[in-house]
């Protein structure tokens, strides 16, 4: 019995030291016609089991870039971007995204439909159980009352709520999102991310959250990478961030901090 | 200084009362449905018809409405109009089916490979044009006084505005949605029929109406030209026979046929299609 829990818990130990997704000196490019674009150059940062990972940078330095190569939908020209210690190759159903878009739910499908789709598709769930799993999330997040509701229906912030459902009823590896709430209104904008971190603290999820508004990425975030302009590189990592204490003006000092860094030398 | 809230007296509103809601009389509600204004419109036009036509009083150039009518329901209750009817609408599926799946497959050719979309833009930018009536007498050659030759001249009709329109719905598919589908592990034909075609439906119903449209005025004026062949004819062919024996009424009678068969395919099919589908999703463009 000990020969065999022996190795077991080792085992157990080096998953929880080796991180679930390892992004590796990883170079982006785009090429369009003229030229090639340096979208980001030599980034490379570990995402452990759940993480709130925040990719935080200034507009254009390729936050976007570096999320959609971790999603599957570009190829880096160097390095390597691994997932439980598989290359990345292709988009898969175990790392679902939560696009900006108001226009990433499927329009001819209802919301029930919308958090099913994927279920019976790429889960391969027989649709009982897809529908049991889809309610149960919708549920979560609060819209059970439109779940039959086509989404030209609802409003930004529902939509948005509608996609979160849809990425967490598929339990992917990790949740992948590129500003989810940037469209929205300040206050959808505070409700949604306080109901992410109530559904975070259920499930503990991993998520990689792209922001470029350095109060977001604290409120949201456990640790923050910070990418310098185009191109963009690692500038630094920010540990810890959900141990900040909000009332006594620990976020605001730490958030002009990371606004010094980013935007340090450039004269303001 | 304090940011002071001056409460506005006006607000609770006990004094004057708003009219919210004001009802519309009868007659203001019953004109403005649109089905009331254009019945109104077309039975307006029908008494012209019958007024004009009593003052020419030459049945040969112009009969009235009622002698239509009547010629109308005599051919409807002795079955001939009926079968006419019957044998277009036959052809009209077939070429239209026919057309419609050849388009289907060739746009799925040219989504999925450069070469399969130069194919679908070369063929359509060169039979676009090329009214599918013309190709009858070439038609006529090669598949013979049959149904060949008409499905042939549908088929050619249906097919170019059907590509022409799926192709251009699938490319205009948001990178989104089909980063969505990617995200879903959906390749191939898969990926093609759960989000490329709901994803361009409304693109795509536009060119199965333009095609529509295309087919059975085709198919019309095709069966006019012949329709001898098959023994029986269609209602281009009805039309052609009873203006060859005069029977001017019958002439009319059967393009009367041919509108309402037309505006029940647009309105009734078309129509209920679309609510189902696209009013639904609240996609229409
Ligand atoms: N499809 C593309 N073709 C060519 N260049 C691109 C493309 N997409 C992005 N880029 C370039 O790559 C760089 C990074 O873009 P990216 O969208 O990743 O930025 P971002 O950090 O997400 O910015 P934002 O905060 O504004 O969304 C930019 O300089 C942009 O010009
Ligand atoms: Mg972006």
């Amino acid at each position: 019995m000990n020969a065999i829990s022996k190795p077991l818990s080792r085992f157990d130990e080096m998953a929880a030291v080796q991180p679930l997704v390892e992004v590796n000196n990883v170079t982006l490019r785009y090429k369009t016609q003229q030229m090639m674009i340096t979208a980001t150059k030599g980034v490379t940062f570990n995402i452990n089991r759940s993480d709130r990972f925040i990719l935080l940078g200034p507009s254009g330095c390729g936050k976007s870039t570096l999320l959609k190569a971790v999603g599957g939908y570009l190829q880096p020209d160097e390095g390597e971007i691994t997932i439980n210690g598989r290359k990345v190759t292709q988009p898969g159903a175990d790392r679902m995204m939560v696009f900006q878009e108001f226009d990433q739910l499927l329009p001819w499908k209802t919301v029930l439909g919308n958090v099913m789709f994927p279920l019976l598709n790429a889960a391969k769930l027989p649709s009982r159980e897809a529908e049991q799993k889809a309610r149960h999330y919708i549920e979560k997040v609060g819209l059970s009352r439109v779940a039959d509701s086509y989404p030209h229906t609802l409003s930004g912030g529902m939509k948005q709520r509608v996609a979160i459902a849809r990425g967490m009823a598929m339990e992917p590896d990790v949740l992948l999102m590129d500003e989810p709430f940037a469209a929205l209104d300040a206050l959808t904008r505070r409700t949604c991310q306080d109901e992410l971190l109530r559904l975070w603290e259920e499930t503990k999820f991993t998520v990689l959250f792209v922001t470029h508004s350095i109060s977001e990425a604290i409120k949201i975030g456990n640790r923050i990478l910070l990418l310098s302009p185009h191109p963009g590189r690692v500038k630094a990592e920010v540990c810890d961030v959900d141990k900040i204490n909000v009332s006594d003006g620990s976020a605001a000092k730490l958030e002009a901090e990371i606004h010094e860094l980013l935007f340090a030398g450039e004269g303001h | 200084m304090q940011p002071t809230i001056i409460m506005r007296p006006e607000m609770p509103d006990t004094t004057g009362k708003v009219d919210l809601q004001v009802r519309l009389s009868g007659l203001e509600l019953f004109w403005s449905h649109g089905a009331v204004r254009k019945t109104f419109i077309l039975l307006v036009l029908a008494a012209i018809w019958e007024i004009y036509a009593r003052a020419l009083g030459n049945p040969l150039l112009f009969p009235t409405l009622t002698d239509t009518l009547v010629s109308l329901w005599a051919s409807i209750l002795n079955g001939v109009l009926f079968d006419r009817t019957l044998a277009s609408l036959k052809i009209l599926m077939l070429g239209y089916g026919l057309g419609v799946f050849l388009a289907s497959a060739l746009t799925i050719v040219a989504i999925n490979t450069r070469l399969g979309t130069d194919l679908l833009e070369t063929l359509t930018a060169t039979f676009n044009p090329l009214p599918a009536i013309a190709l009858l007498p070439l038609a006529l050659i090669w598949f013979g006084l049959g149904i060949g030759s008409l499905v042939f001249v549908l088929v050619h009709s249906v097919m170019w505005a059907v590509a022409l329109n799926t192709h251009s719905g699938f490319r205009g598919v948001s990178q989104t949605i089909r980063m969505v589908g990617r995200n879903y592990e959906l390749r191939g034909l898969r990926y093609v029929f759960k989000i490329l075609v709901p994803a361009a439906f409304p693109t795509i119903l536009t060119g199965l109406k333009i095609g529509w449209a295309f087919a059975w005025r085709t198919l019309i004026a095709a069966e006019l030209v012949f329709g001898v062949s098959s023994g029986q004819g269609g209602l281009g062919w009805y039309i052609f026979e009873n203006r060859n024996v005069l029977d001017i009424p019958a002439v009319f009678a059967g393009l009367l046929m041919v509108i309402v068969i037309g505006l029940v395919i647009e309105n009734l099919i078309f129509k209920t299609i679309e609510r189902a589908t696209i009013q639904k999703w609240g996609v229409q463009n």
